[in-house]
């Protein structure tokens, strides 16, 4: 298996970089809840257990696609303060979720080294918001480190396990989509094989006031040490000479470097990638040896605030340009058209770009052909009235808020379709079906389905139960008979799980049958209270894999009138015209069969030979 | 030195699997590599952009203008990442459009080949070929990525051996090595 080769160079994804440092270091522990860009961190974990399983052998850690990241995060805590060395992976949003435990962690401490990786996404390249989780390192006072590259990313996480252990504290490795998605060359190194087990003996862990007042000053006590090691970490470091001065961190790091080659252009560089605490006497010192500074950091001025605040109490009259300067701002990625003028401007070098002209018609991502959800979003707009509302949920089934659907009117986060659907129903009394995904639902659906429930809230939950997490990479989910180390799993039933909640009117569709769909929606509609539809079809994708033989669907010409109701309110990709003829792309196409519901004609049938 | 080519298509063509197995035969060839792809919500049917760098490289982003060619696995991506690709670059493109969904119910514009071809030749040299119909003769549509490798490597974009990117098409597409070794040859031949 080419990730547990050893001794030689490999080029990995960031994300596997990370799995790959993780064992090298000895991992006994891992936990997650899958979120793109960070998603692939746990899912090599998983391949690697899987894989030994099959061949005979027992991985030398415990691996969980846990139901959110707060469960995730509290599983490996106890793991960690047991003494074995934990990583728990996960978006920047997921902890949002976690924080509520970490905070508090902070205060406890751990025992093994524990790695918590947060994978931020500037410019929300799969994400709703790009909040910089850099603030979590200093709003819980942890340690952190930040990557620029694969190979850095390697050997950050087995020198966190280190730090981690030496200050008994979680440590966070910031990541980016840049990183997390770079491919790079990578040294591979000794696998740690050795199997622990952990042993928890009672200490200061019971957060009451007294213990925590009693903690919250070691932990200060902690961080002071760790600002030592930062200033003496070989992750910060001064490279280049000149009087100008640059600053940066993470994938920005790149930018600069090449920039600076490409524009030969000269500067000192201070380098910073063990970034909280920030070593303030290096800082310091390289602030007073440069004439000016630029600092160089994607999203908040995290870097730049205390930096100038270093400045002042140094008294270093020094100027500190970032935010703002050049093409410098806080929304979205840097890339180099944002980092080389901006440093050419910074070093008064000549440097033309010609602006992006050319405005090509988007191509944004859609449900696939022959998705489930598409066919179950088929059937509601079919009998909900026109001005109900839509509150939907984080997943693929977030694309109904493309036309001709339009099945997606609010979303804040995993689970609000459930709360805020409790919420319009209340406050408009207008129809509400909130579309909410299986794994979600289990993530973060759960109290707020009691809630509506408890109070009598009067709408529909339409749970879109495809057996997977579709979006993040297919990664299973309670409701699954296999969990992520391919071990047998207790599969929980969300039919029954709701109706023993006490809601009565439950009913289970196959989305893929039109008529029964349809109805269900309207008994689900009618009904006064709180009904819930759990629209049960695998995802296409894993059904594709699973069949032997390639089905596809034609249009008969003689019986097509042109009516198009499958291009206008079906939309199945898969469905093209080709002058005044409508015909179904035979690559595309993935045989769900669902279309010969839609076609008024009768028009659409199987293909008796299927294309290569 | 410093090469960078950009892969770009469509989710689904196999834009990342051809990137990928430029990089790793770059990497045989002792080359220092650095690629860049986006995963989640950017794959199911959308635009994919997935750059290769080689040489002095660190970001995995390709400065403006500076990409030796544009291998695209439809024409309109070609278009859409023509800024990447330096004026002596060239863009090497696929002639078989695939319709964002939407512009079927009159959502956006598909531009004709002419126009998508014109503006690209306003910008740098192109060369066009048809990819599908050649992977086709190789045996399956879904080679047609490894076509556009074949043809990329008769254009001498790169300094990479033709016997690294077999043995790396070997390695990371086993099963199907040999009708893909087949479309890499059509797609060298389809290059006078
Ligand atoms: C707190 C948080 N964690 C993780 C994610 C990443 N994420 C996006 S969609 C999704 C899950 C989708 O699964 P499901 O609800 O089953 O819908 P499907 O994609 O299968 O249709 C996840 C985990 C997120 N957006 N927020
Ligand atoms: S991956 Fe599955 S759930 Fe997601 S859009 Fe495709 S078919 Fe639908
Ligand atoms: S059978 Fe019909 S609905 Fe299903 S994927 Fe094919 S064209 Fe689309």
């Amino acid at each position: 298996m080419n990730l547990l080769e050893e001794n030689k160079k490999a080029i990995l994804l960031g994300n596997e970089a990370i799995a790959r440092g993780a064992i090298e270091a000895g991992l006994d522990f891992a936990t997650t809840y899958p979120g793109t860009p960070a998603s692939e961190i746990a899912d090599t974990l998983s391949i690697i257990a899987r894989e030994m399983k099959r061949a005979g052998k027992e991985p030398p850690f415990y691996f969980e696609y846990s139901v959110n990241e707060k469960v995730a995060l509290e599983m490996a805590a106890a793991a960690a303060i047991s003494g074995l060395r934990a990583l728990t992976s996960m978006k920047h949003v997921g902890m949002n979720v976690a924080s509520d435990a970490l905070m508090t962690y902070a205060y406890v401490g751990c025992k093994g080294g524990h790695v918590i990786v947060t994978g931020d996404d500037p410019s929300c390249h799969s994400s709703q918001n790009e909040q910089d989780n850099r603030q979590y390192a200093k709003f819980a006072s942890l340690p952190m480190l930040e990557p620029s590259s694969p190979a850095e990313a390697k050997e950050m996480i087995m020198e966190a396990f280190e730090l981690s252990e030496k200050l008994s504290l979680p440590v966070i490795l910031r990541e980016t989509t840049r990183v997390a998605h770079t491919r790079g060359v990578v040294e591979l190194g000794k696998i740690d094989w050795s199997h622990r087990k952990g042993n928890f003996e009672r200490g200061d862990y019971v957060t009451v006031p007294d213990v925590a007042r009693k903690l919250h000053p070691i932990l200060l006590e902690k961080m002071e040490r760790a600002k030592e090691m930062a200033e003496k970490s070989r992750f910060n470091f001064i490279e280049g000479e000149g009087s100008a001065g640059i600053i940066t961190s993470g994938v920005a790091y790149n930018y600069v470097k090449e920039a600076i080659d490409d524009l030969n252009g000269k500067a000192k560089i201070l380098k910073l990638g063990f970034t909280n605490p920030l070593p303030e006497k290096m800082i310091a010192d390289f602030l007073k040896k440069v004439e000016k500074v630029l600092i160089v950091e994607e999203l908040e001025p995290y870097l730049e605030e205390q930096i100038k605040k270093i400045a002042y109490e140094n008294n270093i009259d020094v100027k500190i340009y970032g935010k703002g300067y050049g093409k410098f701002s806080r929304i979205y990625e840097y890339t180099p058209a944002i980092v080389y003028p901006t440093i050419a401007e910074f070093l008064g070098i000549e440097y033309e770009i010609e602006e992006a002209k050319i405005k090509v018609t988007p191509r944004p991502p859609i449900l696939c052909p022959g998705c489930p959800h598409r066919a179950t979003y088929y059937a509601v707009k079919q009998v909900a009235p026109p001005d109900t509302i839509y509150p939907t949920d984080i997943g693929c089934y977030t694309l109904g808020l493309l036309p001709p659907y339009k099945t997606a009117d609010f979303l804040l986060c995993m689970g609000s379709s459930v709360g805020s659907g409790g919420g319009f129903a209340m406050a408009t009394k207008k129809k509400v079906i909130s579309f909410i995904g299986d794994s979600t639902f289990f993530h973060a659906g759960l109290p707020a389905l009691i809630n509506a429930l408890h109070h009598n809230h009067n709408f529909t939950i339409a749970i879109l139960d495809n057996s997977t997490t579709a979006m993040t990479g297919h990664q299973p989910h309670p409701g699954n008979n296999i969990d992520g180390m391919g071990n047998e799993a207790t599969p929980i039933d969300i039919a029954s799980l709701v109706k023993g909640m006490g809601v009565k009117h439950v009913e289970v569709v196959n989305p893929y049958n039109l008529k029964a769909t349809k109805e269900a929606f309207k008994r689900a509609l009618e009904y006064d209270g709180l009904s819930v539809v759990v629209a049960k079809a695998p995802c296409i994708l894993l059904d594709l894999k699973r069949r032997k033989k390639r089905i596809t669907f034609e249009v008969v010409q003689e019986k097509c009138t042109g009516c198009n109701e499958c291009i206008n309110n079906f939309a199945c990709p898969a469905f093209y015209r080709e002058g005044d003829k409508i015909k179904i792309n035979d690559a595309l196409c993935t045989g769900c069969g669902f279309c010969v519901q839609v076609c008024p004609e009768g028009a659409i049938r199987r293909r008796m030979e299927v294309g290569k | 030195m410093k090469a960078s080519i950009l892969f770009a298509g469509v989710g689904g063509q196999g834009v990342i699997t051809a990137a990928s197995i430029m990089a790793s035969a770059a990497l045989k060839d002792g080359y220092n590599v650095v690629m860049s792809e986006l995963h989640g919500m950017a794959q199911r049917g959308g635009d994919v952009k997935c750059a290769v760098r080689i040489g002095d490289v660190l970001s995995p982003i390709i400065p403006p203008g500076t990409a030796k060619a544009i291998v695209a696995l439809e024409p309109l991506e070609a278009l859409r990442n023509i800024e990447a690709v330096s004026k002596n670059g060239l863009v090497i493109t696929d002639i078989n459009p695939i319709y964002p969904p939407l512009t079927s119910i009159g959502i956006g514009r598909y531009p004709s080949l002419d126009e998508i071809f014109g503006e690209i030749e306003k910008h740098c040299k192109l060369v066009k070929i048809d990819a599908n119909e050649i992977a086709r003769k190789a045996g399956s549509i879904l080679t047609k990525n490894v076509v556009m490798l074949g043809a990329l490597h008769s254009l001498k974009v790169l300094p990479i051996k033709r016997g690294s990117i077999i043995e790396a098409i070997k390695e990371l597409l086993h099963k199907h090595a040999e009708i893909n070794i087949k479309a890499f040859e059509l797609g060298e031949k389809a290059i006078p």
